[in-house]
């Protein structure tokens, strides 16, 4: 019995925070959110030199070989930095890839992915609103159709497009694909549209059950980031009301306040062990693993979205402003709420999954 | 992580079950005592055997084991699964055991701890007054000494099972002259005396959990006492520490979902089971993510426990997290019974902490789960102590103001 982590988790996650705390602190972080061009490649650069590249790529093809929890513990401190980049597009590529291709398209792009040396992402959503791979309707030996909100696509050397049918094919970004900005909210993950008008694609051949397992890997870390950004939105409520002076005391003295401070740390905190144990389950109980992850995904984002908008209310005035740090972890949380589903949606599976 | 137990524990768990497979229930002339007897004779078993009782020494009546949580709640689990007794539950072994062993004298070690675990003794607890409640610590009630006894005059309320206990502890001022908390000492009383009078508090279910009781000069013996004179407020926060159980009030939260999930399944809305209707099914994934988050902060703080690590804020949060979590479930039953709602609940309600079986249960459950939540330090106290202790912010200023 042992549901805590280990010295090298915690040395990881400590490693990440260090980095991040030299490297995105708020002040470069407002940088590159408020920055037109949409992707850092010297930051972006620094993560790879860490290792970030290949957390679940296995060691044979150069990743570290890591399970889901470790990935998740990386997420989590990158929630809490809301740092910028395509680390969820990345990692979910390399696993696809790791899970569902060939020998040979593993040893194409998984070494590469590992080190950084190329960018993968995932384009999962569709026009019509649908993110899971029943869902999915681009097809064809030659692609075509449109994939939307794909991290970081027009920066990708390789995208994993969900198909018709539930597969995964592998997409080198040139002739036959049209790739445009989508205006998006949450400036620290940038988002593009992908048209494929009959692309090149290689399906892989494992490519159903990559899709379900990366599903789960991809609901698993987003409620791994939204459980770091709503520890930090808290962290950062509670430095405010320890600092900003009303009626001659800091305002942490008064019990509304407090109140509405322990209530956010009561909404954030268990939400710790739920993604926990999704991410443990996905490596070492294969049983519990669907359901969890998506039952992970819609609580703990929501909790980030409701903690996000108190976090903003808790701030006064200033919380409401584009100078007050906070709206750029609001807007992380619109973005771990939305992408790959709502929280209806996943609560309905979970329904579902439960035989309900 | 491993969430198993390891053989080691397996092995265990396996004489836990030969234990309970020989014991219980129990046999021959055993069998044929009345049930508080035959919990009685169990424990005595229990405690031979080395499974209850395990923070308690030989000497006292204990079975004096090594601390171990994971042999704890395999002994949980399967005394559970056996629906045998463990030690007697209540106020007794879990507040004034511990503060005896810690705090007492000798002799009331050995003349109480032994009776009270193994049921033969109840106790019922004197704290909370009228006018303190939250502010526990502006009790009123007096004991002056009188020769050879505490003479005591006052009042204490919300006092469970005042109406069936033998003995109660007690908070009473007996420093007049000391400040708020410096005043107040920890007495023993035995409720079967002339001058305590014990009136039964209807609830809004309409049972009575609780009871006011008014003391006219009461006495109790002057060695009556634990800790010094004016030491009762310390005294009174003796917790146990030995083998907490951290996934208890887990596995109850689960258990309160499974029966909100039955009763889902048993209901319909416009003639279709409630189970299929989407705004059930998004309240029931949504209350079941609180849940689930709750069962693994249990896991989280046990396994804290046995590295000898502190788990941190969660600590501070069980009891607000659980409550929230019954209160939801109370509202979703509400809405599930539909003209269920009408009924009466004083058939259905049967004490605090049972779980509703019809409809008059659940409309009870609806009113108790509220009793829960204000039972024990209201959640606005544990909002206090949660901002206070866990996030580090400024203690209430009255509060604070008071101390002074």
């Amino acid at each position: 019995m042992d549901f805590g982590l280990s010295e090298e988790q915690q040395l990881l996650q400590d490693t990440v925070a260090q980095f991040l705390a030299n490297e995105n602190d708020p002040n470069q972080l407002r940088a590159r959110f408020d920055a037109e061009e949409p992707h850092d490649e010297t930051f972006w650069k620094g993560l790879m030199e860490l290792g970030l590249g290949g957390l679940l790529v296995p060691e044979e093809h150069g990743g570290a070989g890591l399970q889901m929890i470790d990935a998740a513990l990386v997420a989590e401190t990158m929630g809490f930095a809301a740092a910028p980049g395509p680390f969820l597009g990345h990692t979910l590529a390399g696993l696809a890839i790791a899970l569902g291709g060939s020998e040979a398209h593993k040893r194409a792009w998984l070494p590469k992915l590992a080190t950084g040396d190329a960018l993968g992402t995932v384009a999962f959503g569709e026009e019509d609103g649908s993110w899971l791979p029943e869902q999915w309707s681009v097809g064809g030996d030659a692609l075509t159709g449109t994939k939307c909100h794909v991290p970081y696509g027009a920066q990708a050397d390789v995208i994993v497009v969900g198909t018709k049918g539930g597969g995964l094919a592998l997409v080198a970004p040139g002739d036959g694909a049209t790739i445009e900005l989508f205006e998006g909210v949450d400036r620290t993950r940038r988002l593009y549209t992908v048209r494929f008008d009959g692309a090149a694609a290689e399906a892989l051949p494992d490519g159903s059950d990559a899709a379900s397992r990366t599903r789960d890997a991809a609901l698993i870390l987003l409620a791994a980031d939204a459980f770091g950004g709503a520890s930090r939105v808290l962290a950062m409520s509670v430095e405010y009301a320890k600092t900003r002076e009303q009626f001659g005391v800091t305002i942490g003295h008064f019990q509304a306040l407090k109140h509405q401070l322990a209530n956010m740390a009561l909404e954030t905190e268990p939400a710790r062990g739920l993604f926990w144990y999704a991410a443990h389950a996905f490596d070492e109980v294969p049983e519990d693993c669907e359901r969890m992850a998506a039952l992970a995904k819609a609580h703990v984002t929501d909790r980030f979205m409701h903690v996000a908008r108190e976090a903003t209310e808790a701030h006064g005035g200033i919380g409401f402003t584009w100078e007050c740090d906070v709206q750029m972890w609001f807007k992380r949380a619109l973005f771990d709420r939305a992408w790959l589903g709502t929280p209806g949606t996943h609560r309905e599976r979970a329904a579902q999954l439960a035989g309900w | 992580m491993d969430l198993s137990y390891g053989p080691e524990y397996e092995a265990f768990r396996g004489e836990v079950k030969a234990f309970l497979d020989a014991e219980w229930p129990l046999k021959g002339d055993e069998a044929k005592l009345d049930l508080q007897g035959q919990a009685v004779a169990f424990r005595k078993k229990g405690i031979a055997a080395g499974y209850l009782a395990r923070s308690i020494p030989r000497h006292y009546g204990g079975s004096e084991q090594e601390a171990d949580s994971l042999k704890a709640q395999v002994i949980r689990e399967e005394f559970a699964r056996a629906r045998a007794p463990m030690e007697a539950m209540g106020i007794g072994t879990m507040m004034l055991v511990p503060t005896l062993l810690e705090r007492g004298e000798e002799w009331q070690r050995e003349r109480w701890v032994e009776d009270t675990v193994l049921g033969n003794t109840a106790w019922c607890q004197g704290y909370s007054e009228p006018g303190a409640g939250s502010d526990l610590a502006s009790l009123k009630t007096k004991a002056e000494l009188d020769g050879d006894d505490w003479v005591i005059n006052g009042q204490k309320i919300w006092t469970s099972g005042a109406q069936h206990a033998d003995f109660m502890f007690i908070l009473c001022r007996t420093e007049p002259g000391e400040k708020k908390h410096g005043g107040i000492s920890y007495l023993l009383l035995d409720m079967k005396q002339p001058g305590i009078d014990v009136r039964p508090l209807r609830q809004m279910t309409g049972g009575a959990d609780f009871n006011e009781v008014f003391f006219s000069d009461v006495r109790t013996p002057k060695d009556w006492i634990v800790g010094k004179r004016g030491e009762g407020w310390l005294v009174s926060r003796t917790t146990l520490k030995h083998e907490r159980n951290s996934i208890g009030n887990a596995a109850q939260a689960q258990g309160t979902f499974r029966n909100i999930l039955k009763l889902a399944k048993q209901s319909t809305i416009d003639g279709k089971p409630a189970i299929e209707n989407p705004a059930i099914r998004q309240r029931l994934a949504t209350l079941e993510g609180y849940v689930q988050a709750h069962v693994y902060s249990g896991y989280r703080q046990m396994t804290a426990g046995l590295r000898g690590e502190d788990a941190g804020m969660i600590q501070l949060m069980n009891k607000l997290h659980s409550t929230n979590i019954g209160q939801e479930v109370a509202k979703i039953a509400v809405d599930l019974l539909g003209d269920g709602a009408l009924t009466d609940p004083s058939q259905g309600a049967r004490g605090l902490f049972a779980g509703p079986e019809n409809a008059a249960g659940w409309v009870g459950q609806y009113m108790s789960s509220l009793g829960v939540a204000i039972a024990g330090g209201t959640g606005n106290i544990q909002r206090n102590v949660i901002a206070e202790r866990g996030l580090g912010l400024p203690r209430d200023y009255f509060a604070d103001a008071h101390k002074r």
